[in-house]
């Protein structure tokens, strides 16, 4: 079907005139048209700036991130410090997340624990990102044999769950940030390598590709300059849904107890020995355990988001 | 056709020996001797013991052969039944595992079940709704569910059924009662990743002409969307099927240890910290199995269900 | 003013019009706001008459069919005025009172008949689904099926009533859904641009039997089309929109021998069908002894596709056999042809994006059949081509600027300055404005994406520029300017065309020389003139034939109806 607006007499009219009404499948609004180079991104952001939930979901995630980084901005307190005389104490303004058996500020703990699960987080991320988008696109650029091997090896990576994975590597080795998130982020990967290659395969059929090369474009230059620019938006809203997979996971394997050795306060470990009080005090491991929740609420939150504008 | 099963049998075959390659490597070429670690971690030096007993010990297990002899002895041991021997409790693995599987078969299958029939559900009212507001909410559910930490619902539920109502036991693996608390923990995540697949597959067939085509002929919604867009939905989200399973088998690892099941998840759990790699290697091995099986089973189901593919025309 | 059930069964052969709409204001919502698509629309239809609805898009043509079955999306409003269908209400009308209007009094044919069927079902299911809305029960149905897809003109209707959509062609699957429109028995038919997707001789042989079943059972017809000239052969009248309002309607004779009003005019004299009053008049007469030296030979060319079925089968398809070609220098050629006739084949061959199984390519004396692309890409600057979908050929990405000199900078030629200033220079061209240098193409529709196109094709001064159906996804006055572009590039800059299209009323306006393809095979070639006027082989004789070109409308007396075309002739399963 045709969009041209139909009796105009000439450009000016045309221009002047509002953009097409939508033919009746249309049923999703189209974003507001910018101009320029820029045009895409400036309106993605008038966009995103205009949605109440998303800011905040975002604000959520970057206080984490911060506060991870820099947990003293938050908090006054010392994450060992303890305070025999306020054992057991619901949350208070004085102690925001209440105390534990033994007297430390829970909010202080959780905060100086994030750390730990944070570097792990990103490191798995950058992990599947960098391989996951190396096979996507070599699988689904060159085709072929080439394909299928690759998409084996996904699959073969896909065959062994990534907890029970993460789980063997520290049966033999042990808990370390590294070879978690070594774990986890091989998890990741085939999210990565699929969609990466789906989006590729999309883009290098239409025309525009084509007519590149025609114009005389060599394949290196087709890739980086056409299809890899028109491919990553999926990636992107993949990447922060894994985000929350991968803190998923790694707060799961410290509350299984195969966390950083105490007294380091892993959000997971500090929901695990929470959870003999349980009875009395739940906010020993409710509050840590919302805490977390939150986070990955958030991230799927600016996921969904991103993808809708995708669309 | 044929052709095509045979060779999805092939790769099936073939992806399953190279994850048993790959956690055979993770689990035996890393740096640790399992039986030292044992000693270890019973507070025994591994230097103090007379030199003959280490050896013997390690003979036991077959440790002193070379890593690539150890390889095959394992593999032929898997082929025919035999999943080596617990180096903590010096059984044969699969007789540990035998105990403990009738448990996380029932939970699985009580969680999958409760997933399938809520997460429908919920992807098809989620379609069929037309206020806003209630579609709204319903369509963010599953994201909700999908997001939150099972060992933190599992605690939740603990805390408000077990210790505030006192409904149901927060342990142990006493009559249907005690399924309750972990099959909802597992189904919530489960059912909500099912419900956002079938939910994305259903908006979009409902766009499809044919459902206008449909409707023209004076069907009601509800007719169209059961008639029409519920076989069409589903066919794609068959794909999804594999991902859960696996998605329930690492849940049960969490949700064991949470209620004190004893089940293979909560053996996962506790091999681990003990370090007993030929269970760890038996277990990982058996979640790749499911895993591969059920993708096998979906993939030859697949064109059998979808006529664009079994019915494929040669005149066209 | 919501009609009940009882009042609209209460009227058993209503003597007045079956579809009476008064003042209907339509809108969609988008950005909480009211956009509308059809103001203040008049329109009533007789029992037994068949209407046209003529429009470009954006006219609001679709937008009445769904709004007259009562069928708008989620995001439609009808905003005011009211529409009658068998003397029943619609605006504001439940959806149970819409659910019996629909199928039993109003039945749909729907657009695109390729994803207008559902892939899971069979075909014999769906056309039974209908049949039992009319109240049809067990034994009755399946002979019912059997009867109403002989009745549409499906042969061997037993195996195709166990067959699924996928199987059958693009014309079967029309007939199936005008099977099922009619199975419901309904008063009128609303047909949506039912063969804009088809060939243009499966084409012909669909509306002459939809609208000789329409005539024999006495059924009204809405006939929503973008072609003037369709309209105009098949209506009794003739509905001519504009951005949704109403600017001329009339008999067809009327409307096509003295139109009042603009824009019919000018939807008259781009159409190239009926520009020269029904004659295929081409534009240029050039003698086949006196053409020029060829830039581009093509000979003995064959082209073997192999193909995997799903299950892993596989098959050869032959898209080429023996195909030989030229393409005079300084001129037009063009490439006709149905789907399938392998003419886009044919020209990815021409530019060397494929290569022939068999034959020989022969461009400016170089032989590229078989050369590596390494090795062609000095031949890339002397040959362009311009994709059909505009929407789909410019990287969605790049500005207009960039997308105009990435073959410079592919070809690493001049500087910055240097090649803005070509941009420029071909913007004018091609008669864009250059303030949209900057803008993406998104900003911009479709027919100046068309133009972006040829700009960039012409970036590298090439002499020869390859064209797939470069107008056939624009609308009608559009096509006529890119095609007036076209022809005055070429006669500026002297470039040749080889053009694809599977319309001869376009090509007769812009081509000196034609082969007409078939199945692989070209079954005849020559100067234009020559072969539309005289043409030798059957095949051409039947697309030329097929042609709406309103000739019924202008020679016939205003208020009488000629017969339709002759008796059924079946279309050949594929």
């Amino acid at each position: 079907m045709t969009v041209d607006i139909s009796g105009a007499s000439d450009e000016s009219a045309v221009l002047s005139a509002l953009p097409p009404l939508p033919p009746p499948d249309e049923v999703t609004a189209t974003r507001h048209i910018e101009s320029g180079r820029y045009g895409n991104l400036r309106a993605a952001l008038a966009q995103l700036a205009r949605k109440p939930v998303f800011i905040i979901a975002l604000l959520y995630v970057l206080f984490v991130i911060v506060s991870a980084i820099f947990p003293s901005w938050f908090s006054t307190g010392q994450p060992y410090a303890t305070f025999p005389s306020d054992v057991m104490q619901s949350p208070s303004l004085h102690h925001l997340f209440g105390t534990d058996n033994i007297g430390r500020d829970l909010w202080t703990r959780v905060l100086y624990g994030s750390a730990l699960t944070i570097k792990a987080t990103l490191l798995a991320i950058a992990i599947g990102l960098v391989a996951g988008l190396s096979f996507g696109i070599v699988s689904g650029f060159y085709g072929g044999w080439v394909d299928a091997v690759i998409m084996r090896i996904v699959d073969t990576l896909l065959a062994i769950p990534a907890l029970l994975f993460a789980l063997a590597i520290i049966t033999s080795v042990g808990y370390g940030t590294i070879p978690v998130a070594l774990a986890v982020g091989l998890g990741v990967i085939p999210g990565f390598a699929r969609t990466t290659r789906a989006e590729v395969l999309r883009v290098k059929t239409q025309p525009f590709i084509e007519a590149a090369r025609a114009s005389g474009a060599s394949w290196m230059r087709v890739l980086l300059r056409h299809i890899l620019p028109n491919s990553w938006g999926p990636v992107v809203v993949l990447a922060v849904l894994d985000a929350g997979v991968v803190i998923i996971a790694i707060a799961s394997l410290s509350f299984l107890g195969f966390g950083a050795p105490p007294p380091a306060s892993e959000w997971g470990t500090l929901i695990s020995a929470g959870r003999d009080y349980l009875v009395t005090s739940w906010w020993l491991s409710l509050l840590p355990g919302l805490f977390v929740a939150l986070l990955v609420l958030s991230l799927n939150h600016i996921s969904k988001t991103l993808q809708e504008l995708e669309r | 056709m044929t052709r095509y099963v045979i060779g999805r049998i092939l790769q099936a075959i073939a992806v399953l020996w190279a994850a048993y390659t790959v956690a055979f490597a993770v689990l035996y070429l890393l740096p640790s001797n399992p039986v030292e670690l044992q000693l270890a971690a019973a507070g025994v030096d591994p230097g103090s013991l007379p030199p003959g007993q280490l050896h013997a010990e390690e003979a036991k297990f077959g440790l002193d052969q070379p890593l690539i002899v150890q390889y095959f002895d394992h593999l032929g041991g898997f082929l025919h039944g035999n999943l080596g021997t617990s180096i903590t409790q010096d059984i044969p693995v699969s007789q540990v595992i035998g105990g403990r599987i009738g448990s996380t078969l029932l939970l699985s299958l009580c969680a999958g079940v409760v997933a399938l029939i809520a997460g429908t559900t919920l992807a098809y009212l989620a379609t069929y709704v037309r206020v806003k507001p209630v579609r709204l909410f319903l369509s963010r559910v599953p994201a909700i569910g999908a997001s939150l930490p099972q060992f933190l619902t599992g605690l939740f539920l603990i805390q408000f059924l077990s210790f505030k109502l006192d409904w149901l036991p927060a342990s142990g693996q006493q009559g249907w009662q005690s399924l309750v608390m972990p099959t909802i923990t597992i189904a919530l995540v489960t059912g909500s990743v099912l419900a956002q697949v079938l939910m994305r597959s259903f908006d979009e067939v409902m766009r499809q002409p044919y459902i206008m085509t449909a409707r023209a002929k004076g069907l009601s919604r509800a007719a169209v969307q059961l008639k029409h867009g519920l076989r069409n939905a589903a066919l794609p989200a068959m794909t999804i099927l594999g991902v859960i399973a696996g998605l329930t088998v690492t849940s049960s690892v969490v949700v064991e240890t949470e209620f004190t099941r004893q089940g293979v998840g909560s053996l996962t759990q506790q091999a681990v910290s003990t370090q007993d790699i030929p269970v760890v290697l038996a277990i990982v091995m058996l979640a790749a199995t499911l895993f591969v099986t059920i993708n096998l089973i979906v993939d030859l189901l697949y064109p059998i269900l979808d006529p664009r593919i079994s019915h494929y025309a040669k005149a066209a | 003013m919501t009609a009940t059930l009882e009042s609209s069964r209460a009227r058993p052969g209503a003597a007045g019009p079956i579809v009476e709409i008064s003042g209907l204001d339509v809108g969609y919502v988008r950005h909480r706001k009211v956009r509308p698509a059809v103001l203040g629309l008049n329109l009533s239809v007789a029992a037994g008459e068949v209407v046209a609805i003529v429009g470009e898009s954006g006219s609001g043509k679709t937008t009445i069919a769904n709004a007259i079955i009562g069928l708008l999306p989620e995001n439609g409003r009808i905003t005011a005025g009211s529409a009658l269908v068998d003397g029943v209400e619609t605006v504001g009308a439940k959806e149970k009172v819409l659910r019996t209007l629909r199928g039993s009094v109003v039945g749909l044919v729907p657009q695109d008949p390729m994803v207008a069927l559902d892939p899971t079902q069979r075909i014999s299911n769906q056309i039974a689904e209908a049949l039992r809305l009319r109240g049809l029960r067990g034994d009755e149905v399946h002979p019912e099926v059997l009867a109403e897809l002989e009745h549409a003109g499906v042969p061997e209707p037993e195996l195709r009533a166990r067959q699924y959509p996928h199987e059958l062609s693009g014309g079967l699957r029309q007939r199936v859904l005008i099977a099922i429109a009619l199975a419901g028995q309904p008063k009128v038919i609303v047909a949506d641009e039912p063969t804009s997707a088809l060939d243009v001789t499966v084409q012909k042989r669909i509306l002459d039997h939809l609208i000789r079943l329409v005539r024999e059972t006495g059924i009204s017809l809405i006939l929503i089309t973008h072609d003037l000239a369709v309209a105009a052969d098949r209506a009794d009248r003739v509905v001519v929109m504009q951005s949704g309002r109403v600017v001329e309607e009339g008999d067809p004779h009327t409307i096509l021998v003295a139109p009042r009003e603009q824009y019919t005019k000018k939807l008259i004299a781009a159409a190239p069908g009926l520009a020269h009053g029904g004659q295929l008049a081409p534009r240029y007469v050039v003698d086949r002894g006196t053409l020029p030296a060829p830039i581009l030979v093509l000979q003995g060319v064959t082209k073997t596709f192999r193909v995997t079925s799903p299950t892993g089968g596989h098959y050869d398809f032959q898209a080429l056999s023996d195909v030989s070609l030229k393409v005079p220098r300084g001129q037009t050629h063009a490439l006709v042809g149905e789907s399938g006739s392998g003419k886009t084949t044919a020209l990815r061959i021409a530019l060397g994006l494929e290569h022939p199984t068999a034959g020989s390519v022969v461009l400016e004396g170089t032989e590229i059949a078989g050369l590596s692309w390494g090795k062609q890409r000095p031949l890339r600057r002397q040959v362009q081509i311009v994709h059909q979908n505009p929407f789909a050929s410019l990287d969605p990405k790049y500005t207009i600027k960039q997308s105009i000199i990435e073959p410079l900078v592919s070809f690493r030629i001049g500087d910055r300055k240097a090649r803005t200033a070509r941009a420029k220079e071909l913007l004018d061209q091609v008669a864009l404005p250059t303030a949209y240098l900057d803008r993406l193409p998104t900003e911009l529709s479709g027919g100046q994406r068309q133009r972006v196109a040829i700009a960039r094709a012409l970036a590298l001064k090439p002499n020869l520029l390859l064209l797939d159906e470069p107008v056939s996804a624009l609308d009608v006055s559009v096509q006529a300017q890119i095609l007036d572009l076209l022809t005055e590039l070429q006669r500026e800059l002297g470039l040749t065309f080889l053009f694809v299209s599977h319309d001869l009323a376009v090509v007769s306006q812009i081509s000196h020389t034609v082969s007409v393809m078939s199945k692989g095979r070209v079954v005849e070639d020559g100067p234009v003139a020559e072969v539309f006027k005289h043409p030798q082989s059957p095949y051409t004789r039947e697309l030329i034939d097929a042609i709406p070109r309103g000739a019924r409308a202008l020679s016939a007396d205003p208020g009488s109806r000629t017969q339709d075309a002759g008796p059924a002739d079946k279309e050949t399963p594929r």
